[in-house]
């Protein structure tokens, strides 16, 4: 809520206040004198306006049991003993009836149901109670207590509860409490009798998501007596529908860049195999897969550490997926340079063999990948709007693999051993660059990559023999849409196919969205058979 | 005198008709005519799996046209194989007519199931085998000429176009895993009754489908060798070794590759639309990218640019398949991964290649 009031918002609330204020002073006469302990035995009686007279001067008694012996009148549960005034607790022990003091709480033994008799409520009485017990536990010293009684109080519209709101709102501290509370009253405000009031509420609910609120603007817009009020609330409820698509929009926004950095994770190792050395490898998605694999055991190794695993993982899914990448460029990859169609059906068949091997070796079922407390949960960014950490996380930990990544190929010896290669091969090696050590490492480095990024996915997805499959097309269609040998234009065509798939997906449904991102792909490659981003110069010519 | 031109010096593959001959008159009097109790019957079970071989080995010669001869290795041939299955399996699913668990006499059973009322109209005319047949040709050909067209107008090639190719079958085949497009979804179609009036399920159907197969095989191997023969079939092997040069001489490059592979995946869809009434389903599984991976395994393993060695590789690699997966059924995979890698260290030319040098040597 916005702390700009309008004046007769803030007028509105005055008047509220006083009218409070007025009440209380009558009551404070009638009842001053009355504890807690006079007022419990009232509430035997059977008039329900003497009960109703006592419940008031229960909640205004200030005493610490006050608001649970409120509640328990309000669940049925304070009953009278036969020939007794005295009110009980009761609670229920098997077929007996437990009983206690509500005053000190102190155990009365059991007795038959026969015994005793329930206090009696009528709807005005429950209403007042509810309004009661709220006011209450809007002056608890707990944030969290008062947060919740004030979402509570959202939508009861009855004067001791908007008066206590009132209240409230004046010596509220906590900003968090402070929106939900003036958000309630204006809620309560905007079924007030007076268009003033209700014009004032409508005002104060400028900058507000709650569906609450909408809910209670529809109302307005729909039926209000009042034209005003009624043209007030119908333009508030289009702006707020304006804010909440926007929200909607960032939220689609976020899941496709969540989903892009996904893509970005595994095709990055990618981009650096094929986009710069130019090996088709297919048996990347394999490689993402051995680094989900690693987290897994992992976290076998170390059960109780859940919390630090992945960063165990991390660099284990590394060092893994880049010694198995290291292997398969010493014994297959390097006989088969310049022939790329060879190169890409032997590093499937070593793909279809990876897979086996985790097959036999740890199970052809789906292995369970535990999430670190830390990666549970979502940022509430306001009421219409929830990140989960985990996709956050991601999101970021694919951003630092991505710089990560272009430090070592602009900044490094290796990254420049790299470039020289991939630029001239026989002029680097003329130069002195051990090329088929710098190919081994080059490929160490992508297959590596790709461990990580399987670090990333088994917190996502779940993790089996086959989940690099599923990777693979979409890491080639990432790399070829951005532009091969250009590792921004991995990283903008990830997050663009991230974006469009999960624009498409509320009117197209999941699957159809991904069919049409990979047909628009294979459009996109005949008008640009070089991606985004193609490389100029001799090098692209490839 | 056509066959005996495109025949000419290709020894390899006048053995292979003549063994494709001799098959297609034993196999079936074994099956048919020799009592159950002799040790030289042949089982239903055999001569259906043989059936299916020989679809292979049809599909794996469209795939050695394009790639082989032509130097584009397409890893979306299932796409085309599966597009013909499916016009033939819509075919035997208007012939099961009232006679499926629902009962309905035009719906199939999976329309009823999904609580559709009508017949979506893609579906019309495949009540009419002919009509079934041509489709079963023409759908992958169009699909092939408009990729092809697009494809190669702009150029794309190498393992780009291997990668766009795998792409369309993977979108197919997640197009074909919906309800909603009316294929079956996720059980695709099955329950298959009779084709042409003859039951799927007897011997002599299944014998007849053999001989069909056998004799698709032949004839689809005779018209890939009379185009490699001719002079298309010399400027598309010079555009496989240049392209560019090809180009630059004068001939309309792309207009041939667009030609030649809408012929090679027509020939797929005929092999596809052989294969599902002998099997007897047909699901979004077969566009998997894996199977068309599968595919260029067999021309690999027989050897490229042979059309024989396809042949060969495709019947060699289906019944290693289906003898391991039997014996040891994890270690497949690792024995067809094996495979690629091999072959495409050791074997360039494949077992074509290997007896070719033992010749010359």
């Amino acid at each position: 809520m916005s702390n700009v009031d309008s004046g007769a918002h803030r007028g509105a609330q005055i008047l509220v206040i006083l009218s409070i204020w007025l009440l209380g002073l009558v009551f404070s006469g009638n009842l001053a004198a009355d504890s807690l302990e006079d007022a419990l035995p009232k509430l035997a009686d059977r008039s329900f306006a003497v009960k109703q007279r006592a419940v008031e001067s229960i909640a205004a008694s200030g005493n610490a049991r006050a608001l649970d012996i409120l509640k328990a009148l309000l669940a049925g549960d304070l009953y009278t003993r036969d020939g007794d005034p005295a009110v009980v607790v009761v609670r229920k022990a098997g077929a007996a009836m437990r009983i206690s003091d509500p005053l000190t709480g102190q155990d009365l033994g059991e007795v038959e149901r026969a015994a005793i008799k329930k206090i009696q409520l009528n709807n005005a009485m429950r209403t007042a109670l509810r309004g009661a017990i709220a006011a209450r536990t809007l002056a608890s010293p707990d944030p969290a207590l008062r947060l919740k009684a004030a979402r509570e109080m959202m939508g009861d519209g009855s004067p001791a509860a908007t008066g206590a709101l009132s209240a409230q709102l004046e010596r509220e501290q906590d900003p968090a409490v402070r929106e939900a509370v003036s958000l309630a009253l204006a809620v309560a405000n905007m079924r007030s009798d007076r268009a003033e009031t209700r014009l004032a509420a409508v005002a104060g609910l400028e900058g507000s998501l709650q569906s609450e609120a909408r809910n209670a603007l529809v109302e307005l817009a729909g039926s209000d007596p009042d034209a005003a009020v009624k043209a007030a609330a119908a333009k508030a409820l289009s702006a707020m529908d304006t804010r909440l698509t926007w929200n909607a929009r960032a939220e689609t926004l976020f899941f496709g860049l969540s989903l892009g950095s996904v893509l970005v994770l595994a095709a990055i190792g990618l981009a650096i195999t094929f986009g710069v050395m130019g090996v088709i490898n297919m048996a990347h998605g394999e490689l993402i897969m051995l680094g989900a694999y690693t987290t897994y055991l992992v976290q076998q190794a170390m059960p109780g550490l859940i919390d630090y695993s992945l960063l165990v993982a991390i660099p284990a899914a590394f060092i893994v997926s880049g010694l198995f990448g290291i292997a398969i460029e010493r014994t297959v990859i390097r006989f088969l340079y310049g022939r790329p169609l060879e190169t890409l059906l032997a590093t499937f068949g070593l793909s279809l063999i990876l897979q086996q091997l985790v097959r036999t070796t740890i199970s052809a079922q789906n292995v369970a990948v535990q999430n670190p407390s830390w990666m549970s949960g979502s940022w509430q960014v306001n009421p219409a709007l929830a990140i989960t950490y985990n996709r956050l996380f991601i999101l970021i930990f694919a951003l630092l693999v991505f710089a990560g990544l272009l430090v070592i190929l602009r900044r490094t010896t290796l990254g420049l051993q790299v470039r020289a290669v991939s630029q001239n091969r026989a002029m680097a090696r003329a130069m002195g660059v051990r090329s088929a050590r710098v190919d081994a490492l080059t490929f160490g480095l992508g297959a590596g990559i790709a461990g990580v990024a399987g670090v990333a996915l088994s917190q996502l997805t779940n993790v089996g023999p086959n989940m690099g499959q599923a990777y693979i097309i979409d890491s080639f269609m990432v790399v070829v849409f951005g532009g091969v040998g250009n590792l921004w234009g991995t990283l903008i065509g990830g997050m663009t196919l991230g974006v469009a798939n999960k624009l498409m997906e509320p009117w197209a449904g999941a699957v159809l969205a991904k069919i049409l991102v990979l047909v628009f792909i294979i459009l996109f490659i005949q008008k640009r058979p070089r991606g985004l981003f193609p490389q100029r110069g001799r090098a692209g010519e490839g | 005198m056509g066959i005996a031109r495109a025949m000419r010096g290709d020894t390899g593959g006048q053995i292979m008709l003549a063994v494709l001959l001799a098959v297609t008159i034993v196999v079936p009097v074994l099956s048919l005519a020799v009592p159950e109790s002799s040790p030289w019957h042949l089982s239903t079970y055999t001569v259906t799996l043989l059936g299916k071989y020989l679809c292979y080995a049809l599909l794996a010669v469209a795939v050695d046209l394009v790639w082989g001869y032509l130097g584009i290795l397409s890893l979306g041939h299932g796409a085309f194989f599966a597009l013909g299955g499916y016009a033939m399996g819509m075919y035997l699913m208007r012939q099961i007519g009232d006679r499926g668990v629902y009962g309905d006499p035009i719906l199939p059973d999976f329309m009823v199931f999904l609580n559709w009322k009508e017949l979506p109209w893609f579906w019309h005319g495949f009540d009419l085998f002919w009509f079934a047949a041509l489709m079963a040709i023409l759908v992958p050909g169009v699909l092939a000429y408009v990729f092809g067209y697009l494809a190669f107008r702009s150029r794309v090639t190498g393992v780009y176009l291997s990668i766009i190719t795998q792409a369309l079958t993977y979108a197919l085949m997640l197009a074909f895993f919906r309800n909603e497009m009316g294929f079956g979804g996720n059980n695709g179609l099955t329950d298959f009754k009779d084709l042409l009036g003859f039951d799927l399920q007897s011997d002599s159907t299944r014998a007849g489908l053999f001989i069909a197969s056998a004799i698709a095989l032949a004839l689809g191997y005779v018209a890939c060798r009379t185009i490699v023969t001719s002079r298309l079939g010399r400027v598309a092997v010079a555009i496989r070794d240049a392209e560019s040069r090809t180009r630059f001489i004068g001939y309309r490059v792309e207009r041939i590759k667009v030609a030649i592979f809408t012929f090679s995946a027509m020939l797929a869809g005929v092999a596809g639309a052989l294969y599902v009434p002998q099997v007897g389903i047909v699901n979004p599984g077969e566009f998997s990218p894996l199977n068309s991976i599968e595919m260029v395994i067999w021309v690999a393993v027989g050897g490229r640019a042979t059309l024989y060695g396809a042949v060969a590789g495709a019947l060699m690699v289906n019944y290693g398949k289906s003898t391991f997966t039997a014996v040891f059924p994890d270690a497949w995979l690792f024995a067809l991964g094996g495979l690629f890698v091999l072959v495409t260290l050791f074997l360039p030319r494949g077992i074509a290649g290997l007896l070719r040098l033992r010749r010359a040597g």
